[in-house]
């Protein structure tokens, strides 16, 4: 079980990693949400226990709510920031007519490039 | 007074909320945001007095006793560093009123304004790993919608880079605290100083390491820094005077914090000074590149940081104790030179210095609050810079470490010489035409800043002597430890 969660982890990691190095925003979006869920897979498999639900009063095997409480944490914040980013890129496609991430003019400009 | 931690994290974000409710009439936001603002300095500046003496002040959040609950802390270093970025706050937030009219910051300023200074506060307060997290993560929300808000086309790209690759971070953090729960298990940072100590070496490296790099993105260490100077240059002035003032400093607070309390004190830090004397030589060189005052001074922030990472890396009470001053006196030197970026931009109609010349002879107040701020950060006495630059050196000299205090001495003479650049391109030379003019509140505004930072030169001794003790106390961080562990919820 938990081999199958880390190189789960790991494979969305390395999905995510190849979607981010890419030139369209979409893909980068995605890419991002897939390593952020590998990072929330990766809290699950470092530290959560099996057992109860963890309720007051319950028994001694009780599980250890509070990775759950992170994880959850970490998907709103996620969630939130994705729609941020889904925003901007539909700005950056109404502004610039693409989905592609530019060069830095100035960058170039200084570099000799242009 | 321990109720003052949660109320500076809350009244800002209270403020944020009633400045949405109130519409976009522009008086009642001010009235709010200011008074936010306003309080926000005041408790810190209240908590440091308090604590400049005696034990720190710890807020058990919910009445849950620590390692349970949440844990806000308020020692000598984060309300010292709280207090010097909540002063820059205000005089940024007159200073952006200022500008309101015709460079109009709108209504949806206030909000975003607020809720970047609550992340700031609960980042530099907290004493919990994920709430730390929690923290970063409502700052730099902020700052992605203050960056992008009035982007063009050609901006958008840059605000691009910064929200992905802060993101990218943000994962890298998640993955942070899933191994140190895992390893530890524990997440409150008072807990963790002692629990780290009995992991197997890797481990503990391991996480030391990860620190470095998720806190080194956020601090803009080399080599995580190339984000910052695509960004922050294209925002409206007062939001990249505070970006540049604040949000580096906040992560550079964090390494020194981290680094110190769980990372390894034995000795100096190897990673940690090449680390730091690259961002200094690659920070400076970019600087001289740059034809753009506000790309200039971007890349100056980076090479700052890697002053803060060596004092940090000798891991010795003068070092570190330089670090925290070098720190502060760049929240106040930073957010002053880019309040006068703005003006300059705002009077001849660009930054490019290219097409810049004469502000000395149309506005000499203008250059001279811009000299103080040039020679503070090249590290020239008297002026605020030169105090912790030779604390550093002198920490230097005593760990032994000779190859990174000649290398700082050369990026020193390298800051002089793009400060030059920058003062005999846009402030010598003919008048160019005249496009707008910065009113006497932005001036008032910068006015301010500049005296804060000329002020240091006053007390130096006082602020060395607060820095030698919160280094003291980062370094042997047992009352840290015990008094967040024993504090009553």
């Amino acid at each position: 079980m938990s081999i199958t969660i880390l190189a789960l982890a790991s494979g969305l990691a390395g999905l995510g990693t190849y979607l981010i190095l890419q030139r369209l925003l979409t893909r980068i979006i995605i890419g991002l949400g897939l390593i952020s869920h590998g990072a929330n897979l990766l809290i699950f498999y470092a530290s959560a226990s099996t057992g109860e639900s963890p309720l007051i009063g319950g028994d001694d095997a009780l599980a250890d709510p509070l990775p759950q409480a992170l994880v959850l944490t970490a998907i709103v914040i996620t969630f939130a920031v994705t729609a941020l980013l889904l925003a901007l890129a539909l700005r950056s496609y109404l502004l610039t007519g693409t989905d592609a991430v530019e060069d830095d003019r100035e960058d170039r400009r200084i570099g000799g490039a242009e | 007074m321990s109720w003052l931690l949660p109320a500076a994290v809350a009244v800002p974000l209270v403020g944020a909320a009633l400045t949405l409710v109130v519409g976009r009439r522009l008086l009642p936001q001010r009235l709010i945001a200011g008074s936010s603002i306003a309080f926000l300095f005041g408790a810190a500046v209240t908590l440091l007095l308090a604590v400049e003496e005696g034990a720190p002040i710890v807020s058990q959040l919910g009445g849950w006793p620590a390692p349970a609950g949440i844990s806000l802390v308020a020692d000598r270093f984060s309300t010292f560093v709280l207090a010097t970025s909540a002063g820059m706050l205000v005089a940024v937030f007159v200073y952006a009123i200022a500008q309101l009219g015709r460079d109009a910051l709108d209504w949806w300023f206030h909000a975003k304004y607020l809720v970047l200074a609550s992340g700031v506060a609960l980042s530099l307060l907290t004493g919990d790993l994920f709430n730390l997290f929690v923290g970063f993560e409502v700052m730099l929300v902020a700052s992605y919608v203050l960056l992008t808000v009035k982007t063009d086309r050609r901006e958008i790209r840059a605000t691009i880079s910064y929200v992905v690759i802060n993101l990218l971070a943000s994962a890298f953090f998640l993955v942070l605290i899933a191994i140190v729960y895992g390893a530890t298990g524990t997440l409150n940072l008072a807990d963790l100083a002692g629990r780290v100590a009995d992991l197997p070496t890797g481990v503990a490296d391991a996480i030391s390491l990860l620190m470095l790099a998720v806190f080194g993105i956020k601090a803009a260490l080399f080599p995580l820094f190339m984000w910052l100077p695509d960004s922050y240059p294209t925002a409206p002035t007062p939001v990249t005077a505070i970006f540049a003032g604040l949000l580096t400093k906040v992560g550079m607070a964090i390494v020194i914090r981290t680094q110190t309390l769980l990372g390894p004190t034995d000795g100096p830090s190897t990673v940690l000074l090449w680390v730091a004397g690259a961002t200094m030589v690659v920070g400076v060189l970019g600087a001289i590149a740059q034809n753009d005052i506000k790309r200039i001074l971007s890349f100056h922030i980076v090479s700052q940081i890697g002053y803060m990472a060596m004092g940090l890396a000798f891991v010795t009470v003068a070092g570190v104790a330089a670090s925290v001053l070098f720190l502060v006196n760049q929240v106040v030197v930073k957010t002053g030179l880019f309040l006068i970026a703005g003006i300059v931009e705002r009077e001849q109609g660009t930054g490019a210095l290219s097409r810049s010349g004469g502000m000395l002879q149309r506005r000499p107040v203008v250059a001279a609050l811009f000299a103080p701020l040039a020679l503070s950060i090249a590290g020239i006495p008297p002026f605020g810079g030169f105090v912790p630059k030779l604390g550093l050196v002198q920490a230097g000299l005593e760990a032994d470490q000779g190859g990174i205090i000649a290398v700082s001495l050369a990026v020193s003479l390298l800051t002089l010489f793009s400060m030059t650049k920058i003062w005999s391109a846009a402030f010598w030379g003919d008048p160019v035409p005249e496009a707008g003019r910065a009113g006497p509140g932005m001036i008032g505004a910068t006015a301010l800043v500049v005296a804060a930072a000329i002020a240091v030169t006053f007390v130096a001794g006082p602020a060395m002597e607060l820095s030698t003790s919160i280094a003291t106390d980062l370094l042997s961080s047992d009352g840290y430890v015990s008094s967040v562990l024993e504090a009553a919820p």
